[in-house]
């Protein structure tokens, strides 16, 4: 119904503009605490995102791990190294004109390319469905190799972590 | 026929001696004594057949190429005619007879195998001088025997006085030899030729009118070439080196400065007779010379104490003789006088020799009474005197008496009565030597006199058997056969013999001896009387007529302090341009040095100054600031990509 | 079925990768920048789901990379607030202007 495609498609609009406004507070809010809630909130919106492109396994994942692990993590930092009831500073550096013009450069330049090509648009892409099936097949089947370097990518950032983060205490003799 | 090429080994074998000596002698010792009488006496003996040939009426001569200056052979070789027979027979016999007393007087000389290797050297030069036959070849073996006169008289080198008067003898000579070096060189530009029989055949026929000759050339030829004779043969003004040659060892003395080398000079003047023949202006000129030197020579000898230079003076007087001869165009009788004055001369040296061996004094004031210690010396002696008194019959006699005839039958009287009054005079003064050191009272009682050895008296003996005969061939007794034979190439005059002049002659020398027998046996103080009443006479000749202060005020002294100003020059100017070239290359290297460190340098400071400059400004860019890095990488990537979308 | 053009999703992601880019050109906080980063990879993330949905062949192959991204960024995201803490012990600040030890 044509009703429901322009409300789908306002509302869609509407989650764009919500993430994009959540992010110009991510990069300009001077309390960080601040900060990273706007970078959840921006975050949910874009598994919102997702599910609108019926990418919905990956919305979930989304949610779980950035939402979830990653943005608490950065809570946690945030805690560790920041005093809450302190009066903030300024939080930008002295570079920012210079990077907001070539900013507005880079994304002027790069609008009129987007626009400017022809993109090939298939029906049948359209129309596929993926299913959690076909990526669990996917994933174990042609991307098998990425998957286990990925593997190895973690236990490194693992150990990593563990070893920069550690505090030195005086060695204990056995 | 008797071929003569064997002549060629006369001058060789004393030079192979001279050679061996010189390089073995301290290996030879005394051995080279024998070495040198060896080859000496070999050389007389090959010598004496040619001679005898040649006497018999023979003539040799040969040539061999030297080398070849572009296409003109340069040719050397010997010439036996009468002269060189003559003197070639003189010079072997003498030489022997010398070196034989030599071996015996230089005994224990530190020195002794380099004294007979000099001795070869000379006899090879002289012999050479005697047999050859160009001028050339004449003045080589003439600067060779200076070159002995040299080594031997500055024989006992440590003695400054022998130093010295070998130098005197040298220098004073050389002064003689440059004249003869310049006067054969304007012969050869006068008549093409240095040969000597060439030059004869020349002059000859120039004398007979045939061929025209440069006579202003010939004559200044003649004349430079008699400088040679001057200084070679001690005449005034050039006989100051002869009396002070008397430094060398005695055998010396005899061989050299009265026997042979002094007689070259003479022997040089009948060699060119032919040429004086042909500019008979220049003869007079010989002839006062030669006479002026006779007089001289014989009015110093009257005074001198010391018995060599008695001698000395007497070889000089006697050598003026044999020139005065020459000029007088008595060939004949110059070298008649020449070799009758070797012995006799040879003689009385080594007699005088053998005196100062014995006694170990050259003072005659010193000796006395030495006839009975040494019996054959003074009985040698004696007849030596005789012969050069002019006694007769001994040979002096006879040569003088040729001289004394030519000057007479000449129509010269001056000159005749000067010879004679030389001839009193010589008389005279060998006779009051004879009286002072043979006779009377021993004056010097520190003196004990011992005769020679065997050695030394034996040549003695030999030599005074040819002061007497000699003479011989030259006496009337065979009809002056010596004369003629020397003389019968050359055109000249012939005297009469006149009893008067022999009578002149025996009459001085008698009366010569008789007043030194009376004045130096019984009236003693008439000498010092004579001396005292005629003083300006008698410091004359004792002072040997200030010729040598002379010399050395208005010669040396001059010539010493030019050298001295020339010194100062080369001092001065020269050595201070090398040194200001020093001064300048310090300066210039001063600047150099300030270039260097400040221009250069600066330059390469400034390089370096400069890029620290650009650093200090581009260095800025290194913030430290990580997110400074990313906004360069971030617009870098944006400029690559409008260029490359611009482009495209 | 919502159809969107294409263009369009790709201009929002655009944007959301330059105000990402912004901040971590911009913050002083090093935490901030961390944040901003995160911002950037799920713009990226965008971009492949659209991607995907729309040219792909095999849709999978969009999902499966934004996927892997995911697990990078929060490893990038562990790793870095690990340096954050152990720089904040050391230095006791977590101001990117002061960290400058390797000033000229």
């Amino acid at each position: 119904m044509p009703v429901l495609e322009i409300a789908a498609k306002f509302g869609t609009y509407a989650v764009m503009a919500m993430i994009l406004i959540f992010a110009l507070g991510v990069v300009t809010l001077r309390n960080l605490f601040h900060c990273a809630l706007c970078l959840a909130a921006a975050l949910i919106g874009t598994a919102a995102l997702y599910v609108v492109l019926q990418a919905e396994y990956l919305a979930a994942i989304q949610i779980l791990l950035y939402v979830g692990a990653v943005v608490t993590l950065i809570i946690f930092a945030i805690m560790l190294t920041e005093h809450l009831a302190e009066k903030t500073v300024r939080q930008n550096n002295s570079q920012s004109l210079l990077a907001l013009l070539g900013l507005l450069g880079f994304v002027a330049l790069l609008t009129g390319l987007i626009l400017k090509t022809p993109w090939p648009v298939t029906q049948t892409a359209l129309t596929a469905k993926v299913s959690v099936m076909g990526l669990g097949e996917a994933l174990m089947g042609t991307y098998v190799f990425p998957f286990e370097v990925i593997s190895i990518i973690l236990i490194a950032a693992l150990i990593g972590t563990v070893v920069i983060a550690k505090k030195d205490d005086p060695e204990e003799k056995p | 026929m008797v071929t003569s090429d064997q002549i060629l080994l006369v001058p060789l074998l004393p030079f192979l001696a001279f050679v061996t000596n010189i390089l073995a002698g301290r290996w030879l010792k005394d051995r080279a004594a024998w070495l040198s009488i060896a080859t000496s006496s070999v050389a007389c003996v090959i010598a004496l057949p040619v001679c005898w040939a040649v006497f018999q009426g023979a003539h040799f001569a040969s040539q061999g190429t030297w080398l070849m200056l572009d296409a003109v052979p340069l040719k050397f070789g010997y010439l036996m005619d009468p002269l060189s027979a003559t003197l070639l027979f003189m010079v072997t016999i003498v030489g022997t007879l010398i070196q034989v007393y030599a071996a015996g007087y230089m005994h224990g000389d530190p020195r002794y195998s380099r004294f007979f290797a000099y001795v070869s050297l000379f006899m090879s030069a002289m012999l050479t001088l005697v047999i050859s036959d160009n001028y050339l070849l004449f003045f080589m073996s003439w600067e060779i025997m200076g070159l002995c006169s040299y080594l031997l008289i500055g024989f006992y080198f440590e003695k400054d006085s022998a130093a010295n008067a070998s130098l005197k003898a040298f220098l004073t000579t050389r002064i003689g030899d440059i004249g003869f070096l310049l006067g054969f060189l304007t012969l050869f530009s006068a008549i093409g030729t240095l040969n000597f029989a060439q030059m004869n055949t020349i002059m000859a026929g120039a004398h007979g009118g045939h061929a025209a000759l440069n006579t202003g050339l010939l004559a200044m030829a003649a004349l430079l070439i008699f400088c040679g004779t001057i200084g070679k043969s001690a005449q005034f003004p050039l006989h100051v080196w002869l009396p002070d040659a008397m430094e060398g060892p005695t055998p010396v003395s005899a061989l050299i400065h009265a026997a042979t080398m002094v007689a070259a000079g003479v022997f040089l003047v009948a060699r060119s007779f032919t040429l004086f023949m042909v500019v008979p202006n220049i003869l007079p000129v010989v002839t006062a010379i030669g006479t002026i030197t006779a007089f001289m020579a014989a009015f110093i000898a009257l005074t001198q104490n010391d018995i060599k230079r008695v001698l000395a003076y007497s070889t000089i007087s006697q050598l003026g003789y044999m020139v005065t001869a020459m000029g007088l165009s008595g060939l004949g009788a110059g070298t008649f006088h020449l070799i009758t004055h070797a012995f006799f001369k040879a003689l009385l040296f080594l007699g005088a020799g053998s005196v100062i061996h014995g006694t170990h004094v050259q003072d005659i004031r010193e000796m006395g009474g030495l006839f009975k210690k040494m019996p054959q010396t003074a009985v040698t002696f004696i007849i030596a005197s005789l012969a050069l008194s002019g006694v007769p019959p001994l040979s002096g006699f006879w040569s003088k008496d040729e001289i004394l005839l030519a000057a007479f039958g000449s129509g010269n009287f001056l000159v005749f009565g000067i010879l004679l009054l030389t001839a009193f005079m010589t008389a005279f003064y060998m006779f009051r030597l004879i009286f002072l050191t043979f006779f009377g009272a021993a004056r010097n009682h520190e003196v004990h006199a011992h005769e020679s050895p065997a050695l030394m008296t034996v040549p003695l003996w030999c030599l005074a058997t040819g002061s007497i005969v000699i003479g011989i061939p030259g006496s009337p007794f065979m009809h002056h056969w010596f004369q003629k034979f020397i003389a019968h190439m050359v055109h000249h005059p012939e005297y009469e013999p006149s009893s008067f002049v022999m009578a002149c002659s025996i009459a001085v020398a008698v009366l010569g001896i008789a007043l030194a027998g009376v004045i130096y046996l019984r009236q003693k103080h008439w000498a010092t009387a004579v001396a005292k009443s005629f003083p300006s006479f008698y410091r004359l000749s004792f002072n040997k007529f200030y010729f040598d202060e002379f010399y050395s005020t208005y010669i040396v002294k001059p010539f010493n302090a030019l050298g001295r100003i020339l010194f100062g020059f080369d001092e001065t100017v020269i050595d201070g341009a090398v040194n200001g070239t020093g001064r300048n290359t310090l300066f210039l290297s001063e600047i150099k040095n300030w270039i260097d460190k400040y221009i250069v340098d600066g330059i390469v400071n400034f390089m370096g100054t400069a890029v620290y400059f650009f650093n200090s400004i581009t260095k800025r860019i290194q913030t430290g600031v990580v997110q400074n890095y990313l906004l360069i990488v971030f617009l870098s990537v944006l400029a690559f990509l409008a260029f490359e979308l611009k482009l495209t | 079925m919502i159809v969107l053009p294409l263009p369009h999703i790709l201009i929002f992601s655009l944007f959301l990768f330059a105000i990402g880019l912004y901040g971590a050109l911009v913050r002083r906080n090093i935490i901030g920048i961390l944040i901003s980063i995160e911002l950037m990879l799920n713009a990226a993330n965008i971009n492949l789901i659209a991607f995907s949905k729309y040219t792909s062949l095999s849709p999978e192959t969009g999902q499966i990379f934004a996927l892997f991204v995911i697990a990078i960024a929060a490893t990038a995201a562990a790793v870095g607030l690990a340096i954050v803490l152990a720089l904040y012990r050391v230095r006791k600040t977590v101001q990117a202007d002061e960290v400058n030890l390797l000033k000229w």
